[in-house]
């Protein structure tokens, strides 16, 4: 099952783009990235040059001062009580470099927090669930999962501004290449903004301990060109595909628990715990961002979710085969 | 060796002259220290979540303010004060009176408790489960008045065993100890009341 | 000898009946209100329960050795990573804390025991039933029968996590109760150890002739004092809330998770000081015995000390850079965060000139403390990169926060207590541990210990997220994770190394003496194990170093005072 999924993981590549798989903080794509890898490098400069004087200090002292076999005599060393000046010097030197850390940290604080949004901005709503995201275009009534499409902005100028909260316990957004993390608080709105400079996708995983699977909730920005944006949100805001050839699958799905959790706008299906699927295969991925969304994974994931993901809240519905198939082939039809 | 007997006696010295804190007082001071560390984390949460409550019964609906209580609690203050004093003047008498007048004090205090929430529960319906201001008040009020309790059992303890006869003048020290405890209450009383009672009535 | 207001006690006839009996040895350890007993039954249960988290440790890194691996499930490993926690702080920490504390500190100071002795014995019996209760949720924690499970709600427990809704069963008020009784021994323990240092000092030994050991202990015991009750009080919240309906945490009734937080933090940081302090404590005393020399700057050392006891306690948010704070919070306390660390770099300061100048000694307890002193930097520096909010908004949660604290509790911390385990073992037991065992043990732990936790920051600046039970190939995270697994071994080999040296030195190791190292401090003026009674005669001091007076009376420190 893991080789499955391991396999499965591998095989995640967006067409035309490449998925950025190794997420190095020091290789930031977007402008909160940045400043704050701005204000990492002076930091790792300054304590490293601190590093290598006290370290070397304690070594030279260790090395210079070590008692040597020859040295047999009860004689005691110099006895010496301290030095005023001399702490007074390794007092104030430390509070100056602070101060100087202070400084810098307090600029780059207020350069991203208080930033404020320009016109244009993309206004997504995330909302954490125990071990999904689900993100809403308030401007644009999409409601999605798992995957959020933002336009690239190569120039900086349309950056996505997400408003962050979560129904249940604390998740955190981190995608570690854009943006440092903000907390999903339930009962508190949190904001955080990304403007990723070239197109891909980025991948990050929930932050902040949120119970069982949270390994398992992985989350990923998908930057689109301006013109695969647009196009991707004229595709989501239409209904579901209501495609005849599956008519029966679909009066199967109806009739079965699934429409109590989950969302398919334009059908029966209603419920608000578990995803939205409305247009399930215009996503890349299944179940958090763990199993990448074909044929295979998906039947396997309907059948028993909790052996790719044990303790996730959707239960293994025991369907027989027939009703597994007619489950996935509707699920399928929604493009 | 003349230098070695200089510094014999002058330990002698040392020794006779030497004088520390009473572990007692001590002890107690940093107990009160500790509690009230306890207390300002109730207190703040008190304060973060004063009209926060997204259903009623709100404060201004069904709180009154225990004047009678805090009066008579405040005043107890003063009188295991005067027991104190009548102890240290070996007026026993005096101070079993004062100190009942005390106990007596307290017990109506816990009492207007009571039935106060007596009355919050039953007529008004609200508990510590009903919103936030149920909860902060009930905690922040329970946790003042369990403290109470253990100062009135000590307080009880001390009385009972002098009407038997027990010789509290040798207890002195650990009288005057209750008495601080006491009196520390007393003054996270006036917080307590500040908060719970004065700013969501009078200001909020 | 004003301090003393009960009677000298009197060697008991011991001697005269060799007659083992078990059940009195038994009454003997249970029963004693003496601070030697109480001390070390407080450090053996906390090596005892030492082991127990290394196990967890190891079965954790077992399981992250490869990508999606499968040792263990998710709630097992929820579990281990949040019972070593709780185990570490609460169980190891502490009781090491106090165990160190109640033994050393009447010895030092001269006296015959505790302020107060039952006191100490219920601090010790409550900290005991607190650990014992919260490793009864194995078995009692699930709330049905034949479905114990421990709690998986992390260390620091967030609510709304903990909550009924989301946190069903027992194991949550297993960890709330198990952790309030342990924190109520650490606070009556604490008490004791103010109320010993202030009213039960020997002749002579004003405030500043103290030793810097009893000093840092005390500030340790301040910060117990004014930083464990906010732990209690919210726990006592949670407990409200899972049980009687309250809502200080129920966000669907307008209560607040960051509350939690703040409580938490408003100990939890404190808390991390607490924990140092006894690797503080014992670094001033070994370093300037194996230097042959004063400590450096004794008034800078208490004044940092002091400092770290009052900054420490507005540093808390700093943990929380994440939860959506205003800048002007954020700066403010990065800034505290970041003034923490002066006081702390005075004091690697000092030790350092406490040795520049000296004659090392090289053996096991100066080794150890050499290794503090670097990996304390280490950690040191990497808390003021920590301390910038803008960098910790990319490194909160992540392994390198991983990396730093346990720089901080092993590298610091625990490296501490093997230098004074090496140090005044011969005092407790009357015999020396054994050097070339000791010098494999350091090496052993010193090495694995920086395989594990060094490579682990890179993780972190990979952006791997702390807690997780798998993580997928391809992410740049497989090679530090399986370096990380493997340093366990040497590590694992070094404690074994560690209690075979502590087994074999007790049998029949050389008898040590009254002072084995020519040390300074009062302890050492005693037999070796101390008697019942500590002294014969309480002593007269007249400066910080008593025993270099007596062993220097041409050149006695107090000529310099």
């Amino acid at each position: 099952m893991f080789a499955h999924a391991l396999n499965a993981y591998l095989q995640v590549q967006v067409p035309g783009v490449a998925e950025r798989r190794i997420t190095d903080i020091f290789k930031p794509m977007g402008t909160p990235g940045y400043a704050e890898r701005e204000a990492a490098l002076f930091t790792i400069g300054v304590t490293a040059v601190i590093f290598v004087v006290v370290a070397g200090l304690i070594v030279y002292t260790v090395w210079r001062f070590r008692r040597r076999p020859s040295d047999d005599s009860a004689q005691e060393p110099p006895q010496v009580y301290g030095s005023n000046q001399i702490e007074a010097a390794w007092t104030i030197i430390p509070i100056l470099i602070v101060f100087v850390l202070i400084g810098v940290s307090a600029r780059v604080i207020a350069g991203v927090e208080n930033a404020s949004p320009p016109p244009k901005a993309l206004k997504v709503r995330l909302i954490g669930h125990q071990w999904w995201w689900e993100v809403q275009y308030p401007d644009y009534g999409i409601v999605t999962a798992n995957e959020i499409h933002v336009p690239a902005t190569p120039d900086g100028q349309r950056a996505t501004y997400l408003e962050l909260t979560s129904v249940d316990v604390i998740h955190s957004f981190w995608i570690p290449e854009l943006a440092g993390k903000t907390d999903l608080i339930p009962n508190r709105v949190n904001y955080a903004w990304i403007d990723p400079r070239v197109p891909g996708v980025y991948v990050g995983n929930c932050a902040e301990y949120c119970g069982t699977q949270h390994a398992q909730m992985l989350l990923r920005v998908i930057a689109d060109t301006p013109e695969n944006f647009k196009t991707w949100t004229e595709q989501q805001q239409r209904p579901a595909e209501n495609d005849p050839q599956v008519s029966d699958a679909r009066n199967v799905f109806g009739s079965l628990a699934c429409v109590n959790c989950h969302d398919i706008r334009g059908t029966p299906s209603v419920g608000k715990f578990g995803p939205d699927l409305t247009h399930l295969m215009s996503r890349r991925t299944l179940a958090a961002g763990v199993l990448v969304n074909d044929t295979k994974n998906l039947r396997a994931w309907v059948d028993d979710p909790q052996k790719a993901k044990p303790g996730c809240l959707m239960p293994s519905m025991k369907l027989n085969d027939q009703q597994l198939e007619q489950v996935v082939s509707y699920l399928q039809s929604l493009k | 060796m003349a230098q070695d007997n200089v510094i014999a006696a002058d330990a002698l010295q040392m020794e006779r002259e030497w004088k520390l804190p009473d572990r007692g007082t001590i002890g107690v001071i940093f107990l009160i220290i500790t509690e009230t560390a306890l207390f300002t984390m109730f207190v703040a949460a008190d304060l973060i979540y004063i009209g926060k409550s997204l259903t009623g019964p709100y404060p201004k609906d069904v709180l009154e303010m225990p004047i009678i209580a805090t009066v008579c609690l405040l005043s107890s203050s003063g009188t295991i004060v005067f027991a104190e004093h009548a102890l240290r003047r070996n007026d026993l008498g005096k101070f079993k009176i004062w100190w009942l007048v005390t106990i007596l004090l307290g017990l109506y205090f816990l009492y207007a408790t009571g039935a106060e929430w007596h009355k919050l529960i039953y007529e008004d319906h609200l508990t510590i489960a009903t919103n936030l201001f149920g909860t902060t008040f009930y905690s922040l009020v329970g946790l003042h008045a369990s403290h109470v309790v253990v100062g009135m059992t000590f307080l009880l303890i001390v009385f009972i065993t002098t009407i038997f006869g027990f010789p509290i003048q040798t207890q002195e020290r650990r009288v005057k100890f209750l008495s601080w405890y006491w009196h520390f209450f007393d003054w996270v009383w006036v917080i307590v009341f500040t908060v719970v009672y004065i700013l969501p009535l009078k200001v909020f | 000898m004003a301090s003393i207001d009960y009677p000298l006690e009197h060697p008991k006839a011991e001697a005269l009946t060799p007659e083992f009996s078990f059940s009195e040895s038994l009454y003997k350890w249970v029963a004693t209100v003496d601070h030697k007993r109480l001390g070390l039954m407080y450090v053996v249960s906390a090596l005892v329960f030492l082991v127990i988290a290394g196990i967890m440790a190891s079965v954790i890194r077992m399981q992250l050795a490869f990508p999606l691996n499968h040792v263990v499930g998710p709630d097992t490993f929820n579990r281990l990573f949040t019972m070593h926690g709780t185990t570490m702080v609460f169980l190891v920490g502490m009781p090491m804390v106090a165990g160190f504390s109640v033994y050393l500190i009447p010895l030092m100071i001269g006296t015959r025991d505790m302020a107060f002795p039952r006191l100490n014995a219920f601090g010790f019996w409550i900290f005991l039933l607190g650990g014992c209760l919260l490793y009864f949720s194995y078995i009692g924690g699930g709330g049905l029968s034949g479905d114990g499970s421990a709690p998986d709600v992390g260390w620091f427990a967030y609510a709304p996590l903990t909550e009924k809704a989301f946190s069903r069963g027992a194991a949550t008020d297993y960890w709330a109760l198990g952790v309030l009784l342990s924190g109520v021994g650490s606070i009556v323990t604490a008490l004791n150890v103010i109320a010993t240092t202030f009213c039960m000092r020997c002749p002579g030994m004003t405030l500043s002739r103290m030793p810097m050991f009893v000093w840092v202990m005390l500030i340790d015991a301040w910060l117990v004092l004014v930083a464990l009750p906010p732990l209690s009080a919210a726990q006592i919240m949670l407990e409200l809330d899972r049980h009687l309906g309250a809502n200080f945490f129920d966000t669907q009734a307008g209560g607040s998770a960051v509350l939690w937080q703040h409580l938490f933090w408003i100990f939890g940081h404190p808390e991390v000081y607490i924990l140092i302090f006894p690797a503080f404590a014992i670094l001033s005393e070994v370093i300037p015995v194996f230097s042959r020399k004063p400590l450096f700057g004794r008034p800078a050392m208490v004044g940092a000390v002091t400092a770290i006891g009052f900054i420490s306690l507005g540093v808390w948010a700093h943990h929380m850079f994440a939860i959506g704070m205003t800048s002007w919070s954020n700066t403010f306390f990065a800034a505290s965060s970041m003034l923490v660390g002066v006081p702390t770099g005075i004091k690697i300061f000092n030790w350092t000139a406490t040795m520049y100048g000296g004659k090392l000694r090289m053996q096991t307890p100066l080794l150890f403390c050499i290794a503090f002193l670097l990996q304390f930097l280490v950690a040191g520096l990497t808390g003021i990169m920590l301390a910038v909010a803008p960098f910790d908004w990319q490194l909160h949660d992540s392994y390198f926060v991983v990396a730093h604290f346990h720089f901080t509790l092993v590298g610091g911390l625990v490296f501490g207590l093997f230098a004074g385990m090496y140090y005044w073992f011969p005092k407790v037991s009357g015999k020396m541990l054994d050097e070339k065992l000791g010098k494999w043990h350091f090496w052993l732990f010193c090495i694995g210990f920086n395989m594990t936790f060094l490579t682990l920051h890179f993780a972190g600046f990979l952006g791997m997220p702390r807690r997780i039970y798998t993580y997928y190939p391809g992410r740049g995270w497989d090679a530090i994770n399986l370096i990380a697994s493997l340093g366990v071994i040497p590590q694992a080999a070094g404690i074994l190394c560690f209690v075979w040296n502590i087994i074999r030195s007790s049998l029949r190791g050389i008898p040590a003496g009254d002072d084995p190292w020519d040390a300074w401090t009062l302890e050492w003026a005693t037999t070796s194990p101390p008697p019942e009674y500590n002294f014969e005669k309480l002593p007269v001091v007249r400066s910080s170093r008593p025993l270099w007076d007596l062993k220097h009376p041409q050149d006695p420190d107090w000529k310099y005072e």
